[in-house]
């Protein structure tokens, strides 16, 4: 037996044809792999819309729900806290909202919100994910010897204005996410459906 | 009638023998026992390899052991934990041995890598070894990452949420990257159920491999030593290195006085401190997990706090590229750095006891700064501290970036042909 091969440029095409072709389905064969990684039917089906009744929400109240895990702050905000977002703007990184995540339907005006007073937002730093603290008092604290009111991670230490809007030279990236929303009825919002607003 | 491969050692006779026709017994035990000679200078950092390896059956024996009564899911996970600690006979041993076995292993494994930046491990032609040691480093870390989410308490829980969403900060596909991870809209049930699987099966196989690579790669080339110098340039009539030791039972015997303190060390830990003062096991995870309240202050567990410190120490946009994205730039550059180590000591020796007062004084930086980010990373976060950590992300970078510099122009001291 003779170990060459009579015809080298045959040999190599189908060795590299095989080789393609078994590469392509080697890549394919990791679909289903891939594919078990995604959201299953279940957790589809756990991530729907939630509603919220904000009739007993007070000014400088904030209530918390859970909207497919996470947590969504609904704050009514006294007059004088609205009076005051505006004069914030130069201590901002982005006053205008320009770069934050929020439905289109809802202003980027300072107080980024579709009633003036209540204010929707997922409460979840856009740092790293981590949940700020709810301090609304204009005080002096740890963090900011001139606090004006918002919400601070204690994570990375990023600090928020009332509408969810980031301090300047903060970790985090960009305001605080504005989920979909809307109003089902004067004292009821939905949040995870847009309402035919989008 | 010889069976097998004629060239290869055997026993005379006997059992041995037999096996030696059909397996490749007693060569293996030549090639990396009784006639693998390491140098006969090693001092006390030439035993965190082998105690590395104790650590590694220690986790993967109390592993097995924890899995019998774990339970993987979101409503069971927390409470199974206590179960163990509480009901299961000897239970609370197993998972302290295990949880403190974690910081053991990282422990050990730094001192490892201190000894071989100290004494040019890495050098020509060790490059795999440290490529496959850096590896091994990095499983590690995945393995002790979704080793923490399991007792599903509230440190476990947003430590995790934290570190899965720097993928996140990936522009463009971050955040569908990080619930492909999640595999749901936020850290669940699901997410611990993949993580088990990924802890317990994919990752220890994977290490398991790896360290099978690290170990044949020395055993190819053979150990550095303190002097650095190659024991095989001197050899006797027999082709045995006249300044080696054989592994068995010269090296074996002094390492098993470093495996009687590291167990007395280790016990001292499981008995008396099995939660490091809060730092092997954080006082937020003995609450369960709440996806809706996060812990006043969030810490990773400390062997990753060095690099959590430079993530955060990052707080300024450039190029037009986010502060959390260049965050986790940093964060993974500093860990890739350390790959390229082989490639970037341009010195003619070795070990640091002939290499120049430069490269000795970057040392030492380097270490300080790694100490000082990882205490940092511990503690929230004031304007200071950030200033300190940025200072100390920077002298670590430059430890790496100015090493073909300095270690060309610095004079070095001529390495003795013989180790004395």
């Amino acid at each position: 037996m003779s170990n060459e091969v009579a015809n080298p440029t045959r040999r190599r095409v189908l060795v590299g044809a095989s080789l393609v072709v078994g590469a392509v389905g080697g890549v394919t064969a990791l679909t289903p792999f891939v594919a078990s990684w995604n959201p299953s039917a279940k957790a589809r089906a756990a991530g729907a819309a939630v509603k919220a009744d904000i009739s007993k929400l007070e000014p400088g109240q904030q209530m918390i729900v859970a909207w497919r895990g996470k947590p969504v702050w609904i704050v009514r905000r006294s007059a004088e806290a609205l009076a005051n977002l505006d004069t914030l703007n130069g201590s901002l990184a982005d006053p205008d909202s320009f770069d934050a995540k929020q439905p289109t339907y809802v202003p980027n005006t300072p107080v980024r919100s579709l009633r003036d007073e209540v204010i929707v937002m997922i409460g979840l730093c856009t740092h790293l994910g981590c949940s700020p603290t709810y301090n609304p008092e204009v005080v002096p604290t740890a963090f900011d010897a001139n606090w004006q009111g918002g919400f601070y991670c204690p994570c990375h230490g990023s600090t928020f204005d009332l509408s969810g809007r980031v301090y300047k030279g903060k970790p985090a990236p960009t305001n605080l996410e504005i989920p979909p929303h809307f109003y089902e009825s004067d004292t009821v919002i939905l949040i995870g459906e847009d309402g035919g607003n989008a | 009638m010889g069976v097998g491969n004629p060239n290869r050692a055997k026993a005379e006779s006997g059992i041995v023998r037999w096996i030696d026709d059909r397996f490749p017994l007693t060569q293996m035990w030549q090639d990396h026992m009784s006639k693998y000679y390491a140098a006969k200078n090693f001092n006390v950092w030439y035993v965190f390899g082998v105690l590395s390896l104790l650590v590694l059956v220690n986790q993967i024996l109390t592993g097995v052991w924890l899995t019998m009564s774990y339970e993987p899911t979101a409503e069971g996970a927390f409470a199974s934990v206590e179960y163990i600690m509480r009901d299961v006979e000897m239970g609370w041993i197993i998972r302290y041995m295990h949880s403190s076995g974690a910081s053991a292993f990282f422990v050990v494994v730094y001192l490892h890598m201190f000894r071989g930046l100290m004494y040019g491990s890495y050098q020509k032609p060790r490059e795999l070894i440290w490529l496959f040691g850096m590896a091994i480093y990095l499983a590690l870390m995945a393995e002790g990452f979704f080793g923490y989410l399991l007792p599903w308490g509230q440190m476990s829980y947003w430590g995790a949420q934290v570190i899965l969403s720097l993928a996140g900060a990936i522009p463009v596909v971050g955040e569908d990257l990080v619930q492909w991870i999640r595999g749901d809209y936020l850290i669940s049930g699901i997410t611990l159920n993949r993580f088990f699987s990924l802890h317990v099966i994919a990752l220890p196989m994977v290490i398991l491999g790896l360290v099978v690579l690290h170990i044949l790669a020395l055993h190819d080339v053979g150990s550095n030593n303190p002097d650095g110098i190659e024991i095989d340039q001197n050899k006797d009539e027999n082709g045995v290195p006249v300044d080696g030791a054989a592994f068995w039972p010269y090296h074996v015997i002094k390492d098993l006085v470093a495996v009687g303190v590291f167990l007395t060390v280790f016990c001292l830990v499981i008995f008396f401190f099995p939660e490091g003062g809060g730092y092997f096991i954080e006082k937020p995870n003995y609450e369960p997990a709440n996806s809706l309240k996060t812990p006043e202050h969030i810490a990773p567990v400390w062997y990753f706090t060095p690099y959590y410190s430079m993530l955060r120490a990052i707080t300024q946009p450039l190029f037009g590229l986010d502060a959390k994205f260049l965050g986790v730039i940093v964060m993974g550059g500093a860990i890739a750095i350390l790959f390229v180590m082989p490639w970037l000591d341009r010195s003619p020796v070795k070990s640091m006891r002939y290499k120049g007062w430069m490269s000795r004084v970057w040392l030492a930086i380097f270490v300080v700064s790694f100490v000082i980010l990882g205490y940092l990373g511990t503690l929230a976060t004031t304007e200071g501290r950030t200033t300190v950590a940025q200072v100390c992300t920077l002298l670590y970078f430059l430890y790496f970036i100015l090493m073909p510099f300095y270690t060309r122009m610095e004079t070095t001291k001529p390495v003795p042909e013989r180790v004395v």
